[in-house]
């Protein structure tokens, strides 16, 4: 902005006050105060190898809540509670396609990715053709796939992840880290170039703000959002091979804690629910955050019960920092 | 209305559900009931039908909770985790009172004035911190949760006899739960004729104008949350006299059907529009279709899918119909 947009009555804020609210980096502060915390609290967390095998469990997260960025970002209440359902499918389909055996990781993974885009595809039909909102269309196809996983679970054996797929997600690949960080960096690097440079992430950004316009201008306004809900079923089928290959097997309803995580992380990014601002970078680190948090209070020994209580005061706390809605004003 | 806007008058049927929004709703429902009674001639017996208000109460009287936060365009995400505490709250109550009488009629205070206090803490969150509710009231369900297991770190703690056998009991030949719908049924028709629900659904039709227009935005939807958990404590009494025990984890699962029984009875999640009467229906469909899967004999198996088809379909149908109404 030029200075010329500046008016006298109304005092900018200094730069560095500026900065220091962006998403972005209140998430990068907010993880490193996490980080000395709990180095800390206890020992060691903060080694690398703490940190490594946290980064792994954020990679996970963050891979799936690309998908709900993308859909959050798209607007109109853009939310898919279906993420879970679509992670537990997927870590079920993929071990039974691999079974152990390397040579079916490929096909596991086209499989897997299929699926995913295909539910994705049912959530965006139903909100774009029925204009059902997002969240009670994602809602029922939970429901919808929670009942899938019972048929399939009964039919099947819980499968067995290839050993070349736990390499990847758990040994060190390329310079001491695993495939999956190096996966999670290409597919962030690949969305902030989608968002800030394509015409594609220009359109998702324009149906978030202002979806009237964005259909005058010529956006294929419903084709984007049903390609959004879809990238968010393959994203998530993504997380759900992954998470096979880091627990070996895949057991009951593995994705459910992701449903509202993924929300939390785009929330911790900076990314607001009504859409149409934000981006993946602040993402990550929200992924990394709520990651970071999760583990200082599995390291701190107290009980589960107040594990949760302080969890979910933190969680309260942490929004605070980011934006709040706008007060009533008359 | 002038002559000028003469228009082609809208069909009678049309109009009649702008007036009863949860007329589709109960159409589902009876087909369902009729279903449910081709298969099962059982089911619709008296007996039968107490056992699916028995069952259900607990998730209808969640869904009206749930709607009173729904009016203003908001949402609780925390619903299930206050039925959790309320219920292991109450249980453990009664249970170093030593089951008397008293015991239970001091312990169900405790547990409204609990659900309330929660009802409040969400509003606070929402309204007057200005987090967004969904991921805010999501937090705040992990906070109750983790009250609930410290009230009671593992489930199976019993109720007393005093409490259950009352809420299964009958008083001259009628259920008790009967009678627990007629005061439900009183009691919401009275808070309907309150100013509260008329605020409540103004701040949800346009909090901007509801805002300009005076009335005091942030106060209305606490209070809409503050309602939300005192109808949330009412259905952990009856989810605890139908279980007859404390489960710290017991409300979870609840969440999301209540959210589902609110879009079932044509009520708007943006706000503005909706009905307690769609959302009671709400869940009734909810039960309906979980016996009706049973009683045509699905197996085991798909019976988990079959009800989520019939649940996302019936959701669709209510959204479009409620939409035709309102259009």
């Amino acid at each position: 902005m030029t200075a010329t947009t500046q008016t006298p009555s109304a005092p900018t804020p200094s730069p560095v006050l500026t900065f220091l609210k962006r998403p972005l980096v209140v998430a990068l502060i907010l993880i490193a105060a996490l980080l000395l915390l709990g180095e800390a609290l206890s020992p060691g967390f903060a080694s690398g190898q703490q940190i490594l095998r946290l980064l792994i469990v954020a990679a996970l997260l963050g891979i799936v809540a690309a998908g709900q960025n993308l859909v959050i970002l798209g607007g109109r209440e853009g939310i898919d509670l279906s993420v879970g359902g679509v992670i537990s499918l997927s870590a079920i389909i993929a071990g039974n396609v691999m079974n152990g055996a390397d040579s079916a990781i490929l096909p596991a993974v086209i499989v897997c990715m299929a699926a995913g885009a295909l539910i994705g595809l049912f959530n965006g039909l139903g909100v774009t053709l029925l204009r059902i909102p997002p969240l009670v269309m994602t809602l029922g196809m939970l429901g919808v796939l929670q009942g899938l996983l019972v048929v399939v679970r009964n039919g099947i054996p819980s499968g067995l992840a290839a050993p070349g797929l736990s390499r990847f997600v758990t040994q060190p690949l390329l310079l001491g880290l695993p495939g999956i960080i190096w996966l999670w960096v290409a597919i962030g690097l690949l969305m902030a170039f989608m968002l800030t440079r394509t015409v594609y992430g220009h359109r998702i950004y324009a149906i978030g703000s202002n979806e009237q316009a964005a259909h005058m201008a010529g956006v294929p306004v419903r084709r984007m959002r049903v390609s959004l809900f879809m990238l968010s079923g393959v994203f998530a089928s993504i997380t759900g091979i992954c998470l096979i290959g880091y627990s070996g097997s895949s057991f009951a309803n593995v994705g459910e804690q992701y449903m509202l995580a993924s929300i939390i992380a785009v929330v911790f990014g900076g990314t607001p629910l009504s859409g149409g601002k934000g981006g993946y970078t602040g993402t990550m680190a929200g992924a990394v955050l709520l990651v970071i948090l999760q583990g200082i209070l599995t390291t701190v020994h107290i009980d589960e019960s107040g594990r949760q209580m302080v969890f979910g005061a933190t969680l309260l706390l942490l929004m605070l920092f980011y934006g709040r809605g706008r007060a009533m004003r008359g | 209305m002038t002559a000028a806007t003469i228009s082609p008058k809208p069909g009678g049927l049309k109009r009649l559900v702008e007036r009863y929004p949860f007329l589709p709703a109960l159409l589902i429902a009876l087909v369902l009931l009729a279903l449910n009674g081709f298969y099962q001639p059982r089911s619709v017996s008296f007996i039968g039908l107490t056992g699916l208000v028995k069952t259900y109460l607990a998730l209808m009287l969640l869904a009206v909770a749930q709607t009173y936060v729904v009016y203003a365009g908001d949402i609780d995400l925390s619903v299930g985790a206050i039925v959790s505490l309320v219920n292991v709250v109450i249980v453990v109550m009664m249970e170093k009172m030593g089951g008397s009488g008293f015991s239970v009629v001091a312990a169900l205070c405790v547990g409204l004035l609990t659900g309330l206090a929660c009802g409040i803490v969400n509003g606070m969150v929402v309204a007057a911190l200005r987090l967004q509710a969904i991921v805010a009231t999501f937090a705040t369900s992990i906070f109750f949760t983790g009250l609930a297991l410290y009230v009671m770190p593992v489930a199976g703690t019993p109720a007393p006899a005093a409490f259950w056998r009352t809420y299964g009991g009958r008083f001259f030949e009628i259920p008790f739960v009967f009678y627990a719908a007629v005061v439900l049924a009183l009691v919401l028709y009275l808070l309907a004729r309150t100013r509260l629900s008329t605020q409540l659904l103004a701040v949800g039709d346009d909090a901007q104008a509801a805002f300009q227009s005076g009335l005091p935005v942030t106060a209305i939807r606490i209070k809409g949350y503050a309602l939300c958990g005192v109808f949330a404590a009412l259905a952990a009494f009856c989810i605890t006299g139908d279980t007859a025990s404390g489960d710290p984890l017991v409300g979870g699962k609840m969440t999301l059907f209540s959210v589902a029984a609110v879009v079932l009875g044509g009520s708007a999640l943006s706000g503005g529009f909706g009905t307690v009467v769609g959302s009671i229906i709400g869940a009734l469909i909810i039960g309906l279709i979980n016996s009706l899967v049973f009683f045509v004999g699905t197996p085991s198996e798909w019976q988990n899918l079959v009800q989520g088809l019939a649940i996302l379909v019936a959701l669709m149908a209510g959204v479009l119909v409620g939409r035709r109404a309102r259009a």
